[in-house]
């Protein structure tokens, strides 16, 4: 039986995104365990949605090229396949050819040649309105949340993008380029976080369920570990029936409570974890405790969906921020500052009554020591006890030259504003910067969060590859 | 007894953008499984610590692997949207840490 059993597959991944870094003793670490595949995350809806809408990276350029460079290198060097999913951080057209971009400069800076794949994954606007009138889309949003998507709301999104599984991956393996060769590295669009290191072991015949688990744990890389660090590697081993999990430092150890916990985090049930074309059943799941600092898991089921779905992420821009940063000190005013900001946002309204142009912006008073962090969800709203207070002013408006002039005008109102009681007469804010006003530019909205039911489509057709010489 | 005294871990982070998921985990399984069968951690404690109504709570799962309780909730507003005061989610887990109940 011995001779006959499958050798395991080995997965190193080497941080939680794409540009979080690692240490190198971690990373050659992994690689003396001859890994069959080197991949890491790239991206995140977390960020909030400004990155999908503006087509920006919310990870530094430089930190993501060192990064990679150490991957291509050794994976080049080693014959070894290189895999990112959700490149730049969102997974759009710019978000993808941003890392494309890094992979081309590392090629040419190090003399490397090798085939790379490119998984565009982002979604013509006109392709999902023809998927309205078909009504193949499910809305993922929450309560009050509901909104129904109409061609207006799709027309306003800047970019759609759909969170590919693995079967994208396994097209693009095989996809070879002009030259006969098949890619060395692969960089996607929006990916389902596991896909890029469960793609290549399940086409290779290794268990779906046992791939995707264990490629949920690795995205987070040694986030699963103890202590957690998003910035080391992490090693896998798929067997036939199990699969196993390694930290690369010395410093940390994997525990059965450390990966369960990972189980949990940021899912809404760990029992049950659905992503494109099916879910994972963690009921059955057992964590065992192998050596001191390795982990083995087995149990766990995939139950397939149909039809196979796949998660649409969109983000629309709704204004231009500017915000003014201040606090207070004085008793009076703390006591107050529930009628202050009322009287503030009545003097803005009735001063720009007469302009058309300045009355659709919104105001908002951040008040940390009261409620700052927890807005509506906060318990215990008061500022009984506060000796200070941290005040944001907050204005979004339709153009950047809007937001200033509510912004400047509530921040002007503000500080001397007179109330009931005032002592301070000469100002009731206090500004650490000049300028006291700050432009954040865009400011977006999710706008689609989407299940798209692929009733005629195959999931690994309707993304576009391309293989690009090196 | 206080909740922060039998336990590992009280985290809070988005799942999505529209939800905020809550996880407890326990110092052992057998605190675990004191709390569980008392059910301390039920809806009605979820939303009068959060001031939400019960259909705002998507869910409330034991995870004996992890020793663990997970509370999934609907975000007020979904992350980044005007008002919004943590993008990430992760700071909403305060008021879990004030949480005392009677000795089990």
């Amino acid at each position: 039986m011995e001779e006959t059993k499958k050798e395991e597959f080995r997965i190193l991944s080497t941080t939680a995104i794409l540009g979080y870094g690692f240490p190198m003793s971690s990373f050659e670490e992994g690689m003396k365990r001859k890994p069959h595949l080197i991949a890491a995350d790239g991206g995140s809806t977390d960020p909030g949605p400004y990155y999908l809408g503006s087509g920006k990276s919310f990870t530094d350029r430089d930190a993501v090229k060192r990064d990679l460079e150490i991957m291509i290198k050794a994976g080049v060097k080693n014959n070894i396949p290189v895999v990112v999913g959700t490149a730049g951080g969102s997974g759009g057209v710019p978000h993808l050819n941003w890392c494309y971009e890094i992979v081309e400069e590392i090629a040419k800076e190090n003399d490397l040649h090798f085939n790379l794949a490119l998984i565009y994954s982002e979604l013509f606007k006109e392709r999902i309105k023809c998927e309205l009138v078909q009504d193949t889309m499910v809305s993922l949003k929450k309560g009050n949340l509901i909104s129904s998507l109409t061609e207006e709301e799709i027309d306003a999104t800047s970019r759609i993008v759909g969170q590919i599984g693995v079967e994208p991956f396994i097209r693009a393996f095989d996809k070879e380029g002009s030259n006969g060769v098949k890619p060395s590295v692969i960089l996607a669009g929006r990916a389902y976080d596991p896909a890029c290191f469960a793609a290549l072991p399940i086409k290779m015949g290794y268990d779906i369920a046992l791939s995707l688990h264990l490629g949920k744990i690795l995205e987070c890389a040694a986030i699963c570990a103890t202590p957690g660090s998003g910035s080391d590697c992490m090693f896998g081993y798929i067997g036939e029936d199990y699969f196993r999990v390694e930290p690369l430092s010395p410093a940390r150890k994997c525990t059965t409570l450390s990966v369960a916990a990972h189980t949990l985090y940021e899912k809404t049930n760990p029992y049950i974890l659905p992503g494109p074309g099916g879910h994972l059943d963690l009921h059955n799941c057992e964590f065992e405790q192998e050596t001191e600092n390795t982990v083995l898991v087995r149990g766990t089921k995939f139950v397939p969906s149909d039809p196979y779905t796949i998660k649409l992420e969109g983000a629309k821009l709704v204004g231009y921020r500017t915000v003014s940063i201040a606090g207070t000190r004085d008793p009076m005013m703390i006591s107050k500052i529930d009628e202050i900001i009322e009287g503030v946002r009545d003097r803005v309204a009735d001063n720009f009554a007469e302009m058309d142009a300045l009355l659709s912006y919104n105001l908002n008073f951040k008040i940390y020591g009261r409620d700052g962090v927890m807005a509506e969800l906060e318990p215990n709203p008061t500022t009984e006890g506060c000796h200070e207070l941290g005040i944001i002013i907050d204005v979004t408006a339709p153009t950047q030259k809007e937001a200033d002039t509510i912004c400047a005008f509530a921040r002007s109102t503000m500080l001397h504003y007179g109330y009931e009681g005032r002592r301070s007469t000469a100002g009731n804010l206090a500004f650490p910067y000049s300028p006291s006003d700050f432009q954040a530019g865009e400011v977006y909205a999710f706008s689609v969060y989407h299940l798209l039911k692929l009733e005629k489509y195959e999931p690994a057709g309707m993304f576009p590859i391309d293989i690009i010489q090196l | 007894m206080k909740l922060i005294d039998i336990t590992e871990v009280i985290r809070s982070k988005n799942a999505g953008p529209y939800e905020l998921t809550f996880d407890i985990m326990f110092k052992d399984y057998q605190w675990f499984e004191k709390v569980c069968k008392a059910n301390i951690i039920n809806e009605q404690l979820i939303c009068d610590l959060y001031k939400i109504s019960p259909i705002d709570i998507i869910n409330i799962v034991e995870f004996y692997q992890a020793n663990a309780i997970k509370i999934t909730i609907i975000r007020p507003i979904a992350s980044g949207d005007l008002g919004e005061t943590d993008v990430y989610g992760a700071q909403q887990h305060g008021p879990l840490l004030d949480l005392e109940f009677d000795v089990l």
